[in-house]
């Protein structure tokens, strides 16, 4: 039995598989971030910390010696609860069609979000440099005008290419960027979303987390994220109305080269 | 004769391994075919005839060319290694190493689920952006 405990819950096989089905369709969207970094992985719940290739001196070494210490990354695991009725889960394995699972959906998307937000912003608590906060590069400002998107897309393009980082390149947008973008058609009624892909030449995700958006090299080792306890559903406990589970991953990220990306601010 | 291209009892393998296996068969009756033409032809005296070889011969290529495509189609990570490997210069066996190396490693990080795990199994989601 794995630490997820998922044979202690009073849920059948079945049910299990509408759970995971229902998690994975509601992550997978809302999952920017895995859609443009480098991903490695999962090594296991038991992998704790990144390897950083580094030392640092450990001072007070006996006479003689000459010690280091070996830095490392420590994973951060994140967990985010919800409930689920028995009731709902018996009407499952009835065959029931719309089972209610909002507190799953609603887990899934804080999930992603927080997945989102510690690789595109970082999350200090948790040792995280987030890509937007690491680059060297002066952030553009999108401003109001959605036509003038294309515009500061392409100096960022411009801003990477000149210092000798070639695409492919990837657009992270975040929600209210998307929504603008998706709600605009340029002179002549070309879409802003096919004007924008065109300049990047790589993919165009829709990244809740994000304020704003994120030009950035995709794939090469630039970002590097690290998955110990890929995501997974786990059980904590249950009582005659509802069984309490979890969704849950560890990982860290790593920002290999900073000016790799291109923060474009709301 | 006509189950003879499979190992097991063709009742029992799946539709799609009967046809990977018919046209592993292909290929092998079209390299062999490549094989006795070369050697037809290093005996042929006669140019006409041997015209006619060297085209029977370069109808052998294209057709090992089409069974290889396919068999390579229904195995990505062959595929991935064998672009490694074809249509380059330089060291035939360097090329299989780092090629077999590259894809492989590649496969690893693609975030396939460990064995036994009940992660969901979402790894990257590279590739899957419009």
């Amino acid at each position: 039995m794995s630490h997820l405990l998922r044979e202690q819950a009073p849920i059948t096989e079945a049910t299990w598989r509408l759970l995971d089905d229902e998690a994975r369709e509601r992550l997978a969207p809302a999952l920017a971030a895995r859609k443009l970094v480098d991903f490695s992985g999962p090594r296991g719940w038991e992998h704790s910390a990144t390897n950083l290739g580094r030392v640092e001196k450990v001072g007070d070494s006996p006479d003689g010696i000459d010690a280091t210490q070996r830095r490392v990354m420590p994973l951060v695991e994140m967990r985010a609860p919800f409930s689920v009725a028995r009731s709902e889960l018996a009407d499952a394995d009835r065959g029931a069609e719309d089972v209610d699972l909002e507190e799953l959906d609603q887990a899934a998307h804080r999930l992603a979000v927080a997945e989102n937000a510690a690789v595109f912003n970082g999350w200090g608590a948790a040792g995280i440099a987030g890509i937007a906060e690491s680059t060297p590069h002066d952030p553009i400002a999108l401003g109001e005008d959605c036509e003038r998107y294309p515009r500061h897309v392409a100096k960022a393009v411009d801003t990477l290419r000149g210092v000798g980082i070639d695409g492919p390149y990837g657009l992270a947008l975040g929600p209210e960027a998307h929504t603008n973008v998706l709600e605009t058609s340029q002179h002549g009624g070309y879409p802003l979303l096919e004007h924008l892909r065109e300049i990047v030449g790589g993919p165009l995700v829709w990244a809740p987390g994000v304020e704003g958006a994120i030009v950035m090299r995709v794939g090469g080792d630039h970002f590097l994220f690290e998955s110990g306890e890929d995501l997974s559903i786990g059980y904590l406990d249950h009582d005659v109305d509802a069984v309490r589970l979890y969704l849950e991953e560890s990982f860290s990220f790593r920002v290999a080269t900073p000016e790799a990306a291109v923060a474009l601010t709301p | 004769m006509g189950t003879e291209q499979y190992h097991e009892p063709p009742s029992e393998l799946p539709a799609a391994t009967r046809t990977f296996a018919r046209l592993c068969t292909s290929l092998t009756e079209e390299a062999e075919a490549i094989g006795w033409y070369e050697q037809r032809m290093a005996v042929e005296p006669d140019r006409e005839a041997l015209a006619i070889m060297r085209d029977a011969q370069g109808e052998e290529f294209k057709h090992f060319c089409m069974d290889l495509e396919f068999l390579l189609r229904r195995t990505p990570l062959w595929r991935e290694i064998a672009e490694g490997i074809l249509f380059s210069e330089g060291d035939i066996v360097e090329h299989g190493e780092e090629a077999e190396e590259e894809a492989v490693e590649g496969e690893a990080s693609k975030g396939a689920p460990l064995a036994g795990s009940e992660s969901l199994g979402i790894g990257t989601l590279r590739g899957t952006a419009s």
